[in-house]
């Protein structure tokens, strides 16, 4: 065990995320998903995962970008919450990597939108920026949402 | 506490004797009970005696000094009760009783901190040992010792409320039986004790307490569970084994009895969770006696039926509903014994308790014979209560008076007693009881009685269910709610959906039924070919009826109830999900939230809240609202129950009667009115209509006569619960709100016809 957080990470649109990999339950490909009418729009439907009913969360919707576009399906991260599994789309995923706290910056002032409240920091990679996602933030989807819908 | 022995033995020890002795003493509590009401056998006093004697010989040997010297006391009292040199009496009996509470909240203590408490017991004990003797206690030492007694009792509250917290007003088991007045002994008033005790609602509240997450399971049941899953694993093997060599005959058989097996398992696995009412009714006697005493009413209470079986989790889930039930019976149901006597009525009143099965679900009555629901005091406490105004009182039948002792915020007790009347009524034994899939309903007759009945379903795990398919996606409907299925086909399907201003409904067998649209109401697409064919879903909710319609119906099958996440927590019309054969997740519909939210239900309701409404600032409902725009990009909204219909018109059918742009429609000639000329916008000059342009028109009736709105667009109907900021109000808006984050102003329809159109309400009323 080394201190050093590691990120599992993935990918969404032109921008790389990172969750602590404690966090993470496992990771699985394109489920069958089922719609659910009037949910707030982040929640693209639920998964059966064996026998364990997941709500998945669309990462594209709660950073305000366009659905992903023609065959490609996302991936579910799948991660544990204290209201248990949640399962978050993402386009791909990537390696688990270990990063350097000394790396970490806070996000800049200038970063606005959805993806201020979701992003915790960033960590200067060698060829890239890493986001940190926060899971409590990302699978809150809003009271105010959720009333206008129901 | 301080024993040498190790922890995790010190722990097992200590819940043993926390399990053994809470039984122990509501056994103890009900023998005291039967030997008060005439039961003078010594088995009786047998039993009582070896209660204590155990809790005191347990407490002793794993060092609770306190508990084994408080029973102590009680334990010579009874001594001489058994050995016939005193005899039973209210005092010994209350006193006993009093005992018995003070024990549980050591107990109690010990569970929850750790240790046996602080509050002291001493006049309690003195007051046993002063029984022993053959003589009344000496009524000299009353003031001092009553005084001392009720700072030194433990809060009851703190000690029974076992996390439901909304009932704080819970009985407990006050030692209040000194109020029998009799002796002049003063009931306690049960005050916290002066050390902030530890001991706090909120503590206890998440914990389920040692008692509750044990249960006792018949050894038979287990071996039959155990032979059960012995034969499930010998058809996984047959199962198995196909698969390598497939034998469609094997396979066959191997399925139907892994069928069998799967349905014989989860019987038996719901039968070792299920628990007699009586478990729950238990505790009543004692609340029924402690607070007759208190209110000075004379009451015998009959149970029926406490051999009825519910899951546990449900008993769980109605012991403080129907706690607070029979003590409101007491309280509001039952008069004194002088006026009864005066109502020409035994002085003795009587509350009968009646648990049965039917139908997939448990039945539990409570009938008492006491004065009735007085109908003229309830719509006058209503109308003060501003629940419904005068006007609607004066409409309303018996039968919705009754029910509106369940609105939030209603309390017919004149005057407020510590037992009820403290804010938390019959409103949260009704949420409480819906919330399991429960109904409530109550019946009364004036001078007679009151007659409150329960149904809650048997379980909650894995029910009955109906799986019907729209918009592509199969839901389930729990068949609690079922009542029939109707199918219309073709021509039918037309001419038999009638239309009452824009709401569906059907005439089945004669009366009315409204329809919902699940497509409509869950924004679902409709299957194309669905036309054809109409399937109604006769639901009933909240005691009324109503019609889903559904793109088909597939067929009934038992479902696993699962929880939904907490992000679709609040959506009210769904219950849970479940997993279907084929792997999918379904929806579980919510009848009850599908009701309310189409308003299918909710009638009483509305009209509690229409008449403040206008005057209120915020004007707090959910509505189902069209939103449009105006020429401008203005969002407006009006409520849909105001839309007949909305059209397409074609610009080019205009035409002019005097001043008014008109319209034909469906024969009649529609007056047109520009909504954006009344809300502010300048009406730019209209380009030359074009011979296909279209507008929109919202089309408002009212007497038999339409009015067109010509908005600009239309934009979505959404169900909105409004907070609506008068402050904006002017002419031809209501007032604003902002609706999908986006301000909106709610559109005064009555008033822009009334300047528009004046001769439209003016013809209306001829």
């Amino acid at each position: 065990m080394t201190d050093a957080p590691q990120l599992c990470t993935f990918f969404i649109g032109d921008f790389t995320f990172g969750v602590d990999v404690r966090a993470i339950q496992e990771v699985i490909l394109y489920q069958d998903m089922t719609p659910v009418p009037l949910a707030p729009p982040a929640v693209r439907g639920l998964i059966n995962l064996r026998g364990q009913i997941v709500t998945a969360i669309d990462l594209r919707t709660r950073l305000g970008l366009s659905p992903l576009e023609g065959e490609n399906r996302p991936m579910n991260v799948v991660v544990r919450t204290p209201e248990g599994a949640v399962s978050l789309l993402v386009d791909e995923i990537g390696d688990v990597v270990e990063v350097d706290p000394a790396q970490h910056e806070s996000p800049p002032e200038t970063l606005i939108g959805p993806a201020r409240e979701l992003v915790t920091g960033v960590y200067k990679m060698t060829d890239r920026l890493l986001l940190a996602l926060d899971v409590g933030a990302a699978i809150s989807t809003g009271p105010q949402r959720i009333d206008a819908a129901a | 506490m301080s024993t040498a022995m190790p922890d995790s033995l010190q722990q097992q020890l200590l819940n043993d004797l926390l399990v053994e002795s809470f039984e122990g003493l509501d056994r103890f509590d009900h023998e005291l009970l039967a030997l008060e009401n005439g039961t003078r056998d010594t088995e009786t006093l047998n039993v009582i005696f070896r209660v204590i004697h155990t809790l005191k010989g347990t407490a002793g040997c794993l060092g609770y000094g306190r508990i084994e010297a408080t029973a102590h006391v009680g334990e010579s009292l009874l001594s001489r009760l058994r050995d016939g040199k005193i005899d039973v009496s209210a005092d010994r009996i209350s006193a006993l009783l009093a005992l018995s509470d003070a024990l549980r909240a050591m107990l109690q203590h010990l569970e929850t901190v750790g240790d046996e408490g602080e509050v002291d017991h001493g006049p309690l004990l003195a007051r046993l040992q002063a029984l022993q003797e053959d003589v009344p206690p000496a009524t000299s030492v009353e003031p001092e010792a009553a005084a001392a007694m009720s700072a030194a009792t433990p809060a009851p509250a703190v000690v029974e409320d076992d996390g439901f917290g909304l009932f704080d007003d819970e009985p407990a088991p006050e030692p209040a039986p000194a109020a029998v007045a009799a002796t002049a002994q003063t009931p306690p008033v049960a005050p916290r004790p002066a050390v902030p005790s530890p001991n706090s609602d909120s503590e206890i509240a998440p914990k389920a307490s040692v008692s509750e997450s044990a249960i006792r399971v018949e050894v038979g049941q287990l071996d039959k569970l155990m032979n059960l899953v012995g034969e499930l694993v010998l058809a996984r093997n047959q199962i198995i084994q196909n698969v390598t060599q497939p034998d469609p005959a094997a396979l066959l058989a191997a399925s139907q009895r892994l069928n069998l097996i799967t349905t014989e398992l989860q019987g038996s696995v719901m039968k070792t969770r299920m628990q007699p009412i009586g478990n729950v009714w238990a505790k009543f006697p004692r609340i029924v006696r402690d607070v007759a005493q208190e209110l000075g009413k004379k009451i015998s209470l009959v149970m029926e039926g406490q051999e009825t079986e519910l899951d546990r989790t449900i008993i769980e889930a109605i012991k403080d509903p129907l706690t607070h039930i029979v003590r409101n019976a007491i309280d509001h149901g039952l008069e004194t014994p002088e006026a009864r006597l005066a109502a020409g009525k035994p002085e003795e009143g009587r509350l009968l308790l009646r648990a049965f099965h039917e139908g997939g679900q448990v039945n539990i009555e409570f009938t008492d014979d006491g004065r009735g629901i007085d109908v003229e005091r309830v719509k006058a406490r209503a109308v003060q209560r501003n629940l419904v105004s005068a006007d609607q009182a004066a409409r309303l039948a018996d039968r919705e008076v009754f029910n509106l002792i369940f609105l939030p915020g209603f309390s017919t007790a004149e005057k407020v007693t510590n037992l009820s009347g403290r804010g938390v009524g019959m409103d949260v034994v009704k949420t409480n009881i819906e919330k399991i899939g429960g109904s409530v309903d109550v019946h009364s007759a004036p001078g007679q009685g009151t007659t409150l009945k329960i149904k809650i379903p048997l379980t909650l795990a894995i029910i009955p269910a109906l799986i019907v398919t729209s918009g592509g996606e199969r839901f389930a409907i729990p068949q609690v709610n079922l009542l029939e299925l109707v199918r219309l086909e073709g021509e039918e399907a037309q001419r038999k959906i009638e239309r009452l201003y824009d709401v569906p409904v059907y005439r089945l067998r004669g009366q009315l039924l409204p329809l919902v649209d699940l497509n409509r109401h869950l924004q679902l697409r409709p299957a194309p070919d669905a036309h054809d064919i109409v399937s109604i879903i006769v639901l009933q909710a909240d005691g009324r009826q109503f019609g889903l319609v559904v793109d088909a119906i597939n067929d009934t099958e038992e479902i696993v109830v699962k929880p939904l996440g907490k992000q679709l927590k609040s959506l009210a019309c769904f219950a849970g999900a479940t997993i279907m054969g084929d792997g999918r997740v379904a929806l579980i519909l919510d009848v009850l939230g599908v009701a309310q939210q189409t308003r299918v239900v909710s009638e009483m309701r509305e009209h509690a809240r229409a008449e403040d409404a206008r005057e209120a600032d915020q004007i707090d409902d959910r509505q189902t609202l069209l939103l449009f725009e105006s020429r401008r990009g203005r969002h407006l909204a009006l409520p849909l129950s105001m839309v007949a219909r909305l059209e397409e018109l074609p610009l080019a059918d205009v035409e002019r009667s005097g001043r008014q742009e008109v319209i034909q429609y469906r024969g009649q000639i529609m007056p047109l009115v520009h909504v954006s000329r009344f809300v502010g916008d300048e009406l730019e000059e209209r380009p030359a209509p074009g011979d296909d342009e279209l507008m929109q028109v919202v089309v408002y009736s009212a007497h038999g006569r339409s009015v067109g709105l010509v908005v600009s667009r239309i934009n979505d109907v959404v169900q909105e619960s409004l907070a609506v900021q008068n402050e904006h109000a002017r002419e031809g808006i209501l007032g604003s709100a902002v609706i999908q984050r986006r301000v909106t102003d709610l559109l005064d329809v009555e008033g822009i016809i009334r300047v528009a159109v004046p001769s439209f309400h003016h013809h209306g009323d001829n």
